[in-house]
């Protein structure tokens, strides 16, 4: 108990949480708009994907780091444009065009990197964010540490912050949250279902991408196939997690993280030897669901989520 | 002083015009036979470092004119056996690859084209009754992982992390070599042992080396791919595995431990030619002896390993190379202590 306890007052474990949610942060709040909206985004492992690599290529290429950032969000509203553009016109299943798109988007990585890249042997690297250094913030003894993060990590919470307050406090917000609860009451005020529907989807979808193009340009220097590794899948769920509300889904990431930054450390306590390290390698997986238990009683599930809107239809 | 010029006489110019056309021809005329069409099948990029061994040593024998080489990479495990059909298909007569995740479909495919010569890398044995054109190898490369151990155990002060994918037996195999090695030079030496159920997620290798650099290490054992990075930007040391590392962390690789799949694949292909290939397991032409491991250079680090530890991996690699000392294979799962 007391190798747990030393585990969670250290700063360097709260360092590794921070950094194990920031992409998570960015691709939830991504999916959450598109959420909100009434489109489910299956699409988000793949653009995660096209996300890391099109930042990280952009990178390599002789670009700016946020340059990168610039170039993986455009990639993922390219995809968002087209699932949205089969979801919410087309009204298709959500379902098979989201799980269209990320197969889609994960060839399409592994093809422009073989296209751009045909004869390497070792992956190539470039400069990633380091850590910043915040005046004064940086120079305290325990939260200097803790809070030692790259600017995408600062961006990131930044970020949620911000889709919070888009959603509940400009008219835009509410005419998402509208058109995701009952779109014929927004078309009724004049607005266009189809227009918000597809922003919100493109939108979202660009934050997914970055939140891809952290793996690479942040948490990591070169881009590898598999490396998104089932994160967007994990998105989704804290989507449910967080009750379709950003600041339970942040929680819920960090949450996540946590249980994560926590099991690897365990692995080297005595505990580590006695269990096998599948056990702790679900860990953080079997403790989410069990949160997601308590935590989705009392969720409000966005009423019109999955149902494609057709003009005029009764 | 005299300039010598160099002038071209037409006598010259038609014996060095014959001797290079002579020499033009020679090798073919040695080989007196076609290039062998050979094609990988790899279920991941040829960057991943196990896949990149075995395609370098391809790509060296088309350069030889020895093969004609070409490879599918990326391949899913459930689409293997599909791909290795069109090869067939199409006349190719030797097929390199690896198998682990798709053992049985494979050798199914095997059976099916008798006249082609298979060579993959597995977690089985050949069986020459069910599959007798099917040979396996796999890295064995304990003993270069031995004496990168050796190494490593003159540079910690008695902390190593070691993050590995799946505890599967290529990965113990050098895990525990490894750390036998590390004994030989401080036999009170800790392990932090931990897989991270991929293959191909560096940033989470990366946040398990920096676990294990938090919770003490001083020198990482850099299985995958993030592991070397972490140690970087700790400034701990680390030793590579399969592929030389050294040339992107100068500062903090000391040394890998290197897998050569040449002596595996020319052996194969010189079965082929010979008409003699048949099942056989090509494990041991990765053993150091037949050249199938080394372990790299000190490069950066020339100097800065204790001479008497250098001294001990000289004395085992003579041993190793005669056949006086055998580096135990032991397959079991490595665990932390």
């Amino acid at each position: 108990m007391n190798a747990v306890v030393d585990i969670l007052i250290s700063a360097s474990f709260w360092a590794a949480v921070i950094r194990i949610a920031s992409p998570l942060i960015l691709a939830t709040m991504g999916e959450l708009i598109c959420e909100r909206a009434g489109v489910l985004n299956l699409g988000i492992e793949g653009i995660m994907v096209i996300g890391a690599f099109a930042g990280w290529m952009a990178v390599y290429q002789g670009l700016p780091l946020w340059g990168g950032v610039a170039v993986a969000m455009a990639a993922g509203m390219l995809f968002g444009l087209l699932h949205s553009t089969l979801t919410v016109p087309f009204g298709l299943s959500q379902h098979v065009v989201g799980l269209g798109v990320t197969l889609l988007a994960t060839s399409s990585a592994s093809f422009a990197y073989r296209l751009m890249l045909p004869e390497v042997t070792s992956p190539p690297k470039i400069a990633p964010f380091q850590p910043l250094h915040v005046p004064g913030l940086s120079d305290l003894p325990w939260l200097g540490e803790a809070l030692s993060q790259t600017a995408l990590t600062w961006a990131a919470f930044a970020m949620a912050g911000l889709v919070a307050f888009m959603l509940y406090r400009t008219p835009l917000g509410l005419a998402v949250r509208a058109v995701g609860e009952n779109p014929a009451a927004v078309e009724a005020q004049g607005l266009s279902v189809t227009g918000l529907r597809m922003g919100a989807v493109i939108a979202g979808s660009g934050l997914m991408a970055v939140g891809g193009a952290f793996l690479t340009l942040s948490a990591f220097s070169s881009f590898f196939f598999e490396m998104v590794n089932g994160r967007g899948w994990i998105c989704i769920a804290l989507v449910v997690f967080g009750a379709w509300r950003p600041g339970k889904a942040v929680l819920g990431a960090i949450l996540f993280a946590a249980f994560d930054a926590l099991q690897i450390r365990l692995q080297q306590t005595p505990l580590g030897a006695a269990l096998p390290y599948q056990l702790f390698l679900a860990l953080p997986f079997i403790l989410s669901i069990l949160a997601l238990i308590l935590m989705s009683r009392r969720a409000e599930v966005p009423a019109a989520l999955m149902v494609p809107y057709n003009k005029g239809e009764r | 002083m005299t300039i010598r010029t160099f002038t071209i006489s037409r006598r010259g110019l038609l014996l060095g015009g014959a001797a290079a056309l002579v020499a033009a021809n020679l090798p073919r005329g040695l080989m007196a036979q076609e290039p062998l069409k050979m094609a990988g099948i790899y279920t991941v990029p040829v960057e991943q470092q196990w896949v990149s061994r075995i395609h370098i040593a391809a790509e060296a024998l088309k350069a030889a004119g020895t093969v004609d080489y070409s490879f599918t990479e990326n391949v899913a495990n459930t689409d293997y056996p599909r791909v290795m059909r069109e090869y067939c298909e199409a006349g190719v007569k030797l097929i390199v690859g690896e198998i682990f995740g798709a053992e049985a479909e494979a050798r199914e495919v095997c059976a099916e084209y008798p006249d082609v010569a298979f060579l993959l890398g597995s977690s089985f044995m050949p069986d020459a009754a069910a599959n007798p054109n099917l040979s396996v190898f796999d890295n064995y490369i304990q003993d270069a992982a031995y004496l990168s151990g050796i190494v490593a155990g003159g540079m910690t002060k008695g902390n190593i992390g070691m993050v590995g994918g799946f505890p599967i037996p290529e990965v113990n195999r050098l895990m525990n070599a490894f750390m036998a090695g590390v004994r030989e030079v401080k036999a009170d030496a800790k392990f932090q042992v931990s897989f991270i159920g991929s293959w191909f997620d560096p940033p989470k290798a990366k946040e398990t080396a920096f676990a294990m650099i938090d919770g003490g290490a001083d020198l990482m054992y850099a299985e995958r791919f993030g592991v070397s990075d972490a140690a970087k930007e700790r400034g701990v040391l680390a030793i590579g595995n399969v592929i030389d590392t050294q040339g992107d962390y100068p500062e903090t690789v000391v040394t890998s431990a290197l897998w050569h799949f040449e002596p595996t694949l020319n052996a194969a292909v010189a079965a082929i030619q010979g008409g003699t290939f048949k099942a056989d397991n090509y494990g041991t032409y990765s053993f150091m002896n037949a050249g199938g491991c080394s372990l790299a250079p000190l490069g950066t680090f020339e100097g800065k390993v204790p001479a008497e530890v250098m001294a001990k991996v000289a004395e085992k690699e003579a041993a190793i190379k005669d056949g006086s000392f055998t580096v135990a294979i032991d397959d079991t799962e490595p665990k932390s202590s």
